[in-house]
């Protein structure tokens, strides 16, 4: 590189107060983006009053349908889309108050990967990653210098003179990641980067992505519609709803206190919280003599291994049915879920209720089982 | 037939080589850039100058609506005011030049905007100017089309080529008709037909191996 760059070199193109971004990575500000009306269309609100910020150094994963708005939040991040209210902070630097100009020098400090890889099929993979060296004038010497690591740093240092047609959508993706972090940008923006690849090479690719996290410090901002890719690598998740954040926080406490009807939906099958077909047919709203109370319960961090059902059963003399239930491990925490029948009446229910929320449990009656 | 009916085929082959190779050499200098301007100024695109591509855009249509044998008498003037004269092989380059280089300029047009828009939004995410997105991602990738589009141009010129015989121009049409068809001499007329079909399969063949040479997209076994 003739010159590495510097973060001055950021600021003389626009002094940013230091606000509520100056210690995040990404910061947006009260940020509203309209897409106009257009061939007799209504306008479209895609985002609105969003406040969302990413310390430096961590996997902030944004969960959404489509539609939600993702797409366009990441792409304001590196002004490929502009808001219309508010502000986006990257590093200290208002990207909304940037020209063209001034924006291409953000774009080589924040790397993105897209769920369709767009790799040059005209190019090998070393020319791909090479490709934002030469845009940024980077000397051939160095370029080569630069990408040889790259290619090991993903795993395809064999594959440097191959062409993305000759590669594998995992191999693509590591490709695309490699030519992310060739300008050593300080965020990455992943974009439903392993919805188009398989189970098996996604978790592949999302290890890969926590380990560049962890060794090289990157911030990550990652939409996604699936889960199990926030779960697998984030720290922290908002959940994005009709353009709005919905429910923002640490995986763990999302996961297993979902608080929004759209959080609960995305984590029906991921956390045991879908019942299965043949319990939930047999549900009942309303209870009656006989029909046992389900309960769910839940396991949450220390208590996730209790024996609470043989407890129950020991200090109230109760039958406890198991109908379902799993355990599992979120963001390097345990958690589990059970759902049992109580066949019991309504004061014993009580008291087991209150006995198990004092061992710091979360349950929730669930219905009746006729 | 005789040794000089072979040597007039022989110049009038050369005549429609060197028009053709001229005329599409300077028609893609001028199609090439225009084309890839005609696909990137669009409303919210690269280059966006909506009004100057409607301009353009009309442009090109007026000139690829004009019938080529018209074309070649109507802009004489300016055939004289370019090469100093209006007859010659050297005339007739001027009006291919100009039939070709819209047809080119659509041709191209059309290749540039069959690349991925991922593709250049990957260079935009880069930090690439317009013209690095251009050079390095929407021509490089497109060329493989590129290559067949100026292939077809190169064949249509070897048509286009046989009615500037109409102004002195010369060449395989020309003597076609002026032997083949108003001296009644079949056997002449049919070797030029042989000799174009021959041009026109070997310029197809080798555009298109070109063509898949440059296309990566394939595997190569």
């Amino acid at each position: 590189m003739t010159r590495p760059l510097r973060s001055d070199d950021l600021a003389t193109a626009v002094a940013v107060p230091r606000a509520d971004g100056a210690d995040s990575a990404i910061a947006f500000e009260a940020v509203a983006k309209i897409f106009p009306a257009r061939g007799g269309g209504p306008a479209v609100r895609a985002l609105d009053g969003i406040d969302l910020a990413v310390a430096p150094g961590t996997i902030l994963g944004v969960i959404g349908r489509s539609g939600a708005g993702k797409s366009t939040l990441i792409r304001l991040v590196n002004g490929l889309e502009t808001p219309t209210a508010g502000r986006v902070v990257v590093d200290g630097t208002d990207v909304t108050a940037l020209t063209e100009r001034g924006l291409r020098d953000v774009r080589r400090r924040v790397g993105m990967i897209f769920q369709h890889f767009n790799l040059l099929s005209s190019r090998t993979a070393f020319d791909n990653v090479a490709l934002p060296l030469e845009v940024a004038r980077v000397p051939k010497a160095e370029i080569r210098r630069r990408v040889e690591p790259l290619l090991e740093l993903v795993g395809l240092s064999d594959k440097r003179d191959r062409y993305p047609a000759e590669l594998s959508g995992g191999q693509k993706q590591r490709v695309g990641i490699a030519r992310a972090l060739a300008t050593r940008p300080t965020v990455l923006l992943s974009d439903e980067a392993t919805s188009a690849l398989d189970p098996e090479t996604t978790r592949s690719i999302l290890d890969l992505l926590s380990s560049i996290n962890r060794e090289l410090g990157l911030t990550v901002l990652l939409i996604t519609h699936e889960m199990s890719v926030i779960r697998a690598v984030a720290k922290e998740v908002a959940v994005l709803d009709a353009g709005r954040v919905v429910e923002r926080g640490d995986v763990f406490d999302v996961f297993t206190r979902p608080r929004h009807a759209t959080t609960r939906s995305f984590l029906a099958a991921e956390t045991g919280h879908a019942l299965p077909p043949f319990l939930r047919e047999r549900l009942r709203p309303e209870a009656a003599p006989g029909r046992p109370t389900a309960l769910r319960i839940l396991f949450r961090g220390p208590h996730a291994t209790d024996p609470v059902v043989s407890q129950l059963s020991r200090e109230f003399g109760l039958d406890v049915n198991i109908l379902s239930g799993s355990v599992d491990e979120i963001a390097g925490r345990p958690f589990g879920t059970l759902v049992v029948s109580l066949a019991a009446d309504g004061p014993t229910v009580e008291r087991a209720l209150a006995f198990l929320q004092a061992r710091g449990l979360d349950t929730e009656v669930i219905g009746h089982v006729a | 037939m005789s040794p000089e009916i072979l040597r007039l085929v022989w110049e009038a082959t050369l005549d429609t080589l060197w028009m053709v190779a001229v005329a599409a050499s300077l028609a893609t200098l001028i199609g090439l850039p225009l084309g890839v301007f005609l696909a990137t100024s669009g409303r919210g695109e690269l280059f966006a100058a909506p009004a100057v591509n409607k301009v353009l855009g009309f442009v090109v249509n007026a000139t690829r609506s004009t019938p080529f044998i018209i074309l070649v008498v109507a802009i004489i003037p300016f055939t004289r005011l370019l090469v100093g004269t209006s007859i010659g092989t050297k005339a007739a380059i001027v009006p291919l030049t100009i039939a070709a280089a819209p047809f080119i300029a659509r041709l191209i047009e059309g290749a540039i905007r069959e690349v991925d828009g991922g593709l250049v939004e990957a260079a935009r995410a880069m930090g690439a100017t317009p013209l690095q997105i251009v050079a390095k991602v929407l021509v490089p990738e497109a060329l493989p089309a590129i290559v067949l589009s100026l292939t077809l141009a190169i064949v249509s010129l070897l048509g286009f080529s046989a009615m500037v015989g109409a102004v002195g121009g010369g060449g395989l049409g020309d003597l076609g008709i002026r032997y083949g068809y108003q001296r009644f001499m079949p056997d002449v007329m049919a070797i030029v037909v042989v000799v174009l079909v021959v041009l026109v399969q070997l310029v197809q063949s080798t555009g298109d191996r070109l063509s898949r040479r440059l296309n990566k997209r394939l595997r190569h076994g």
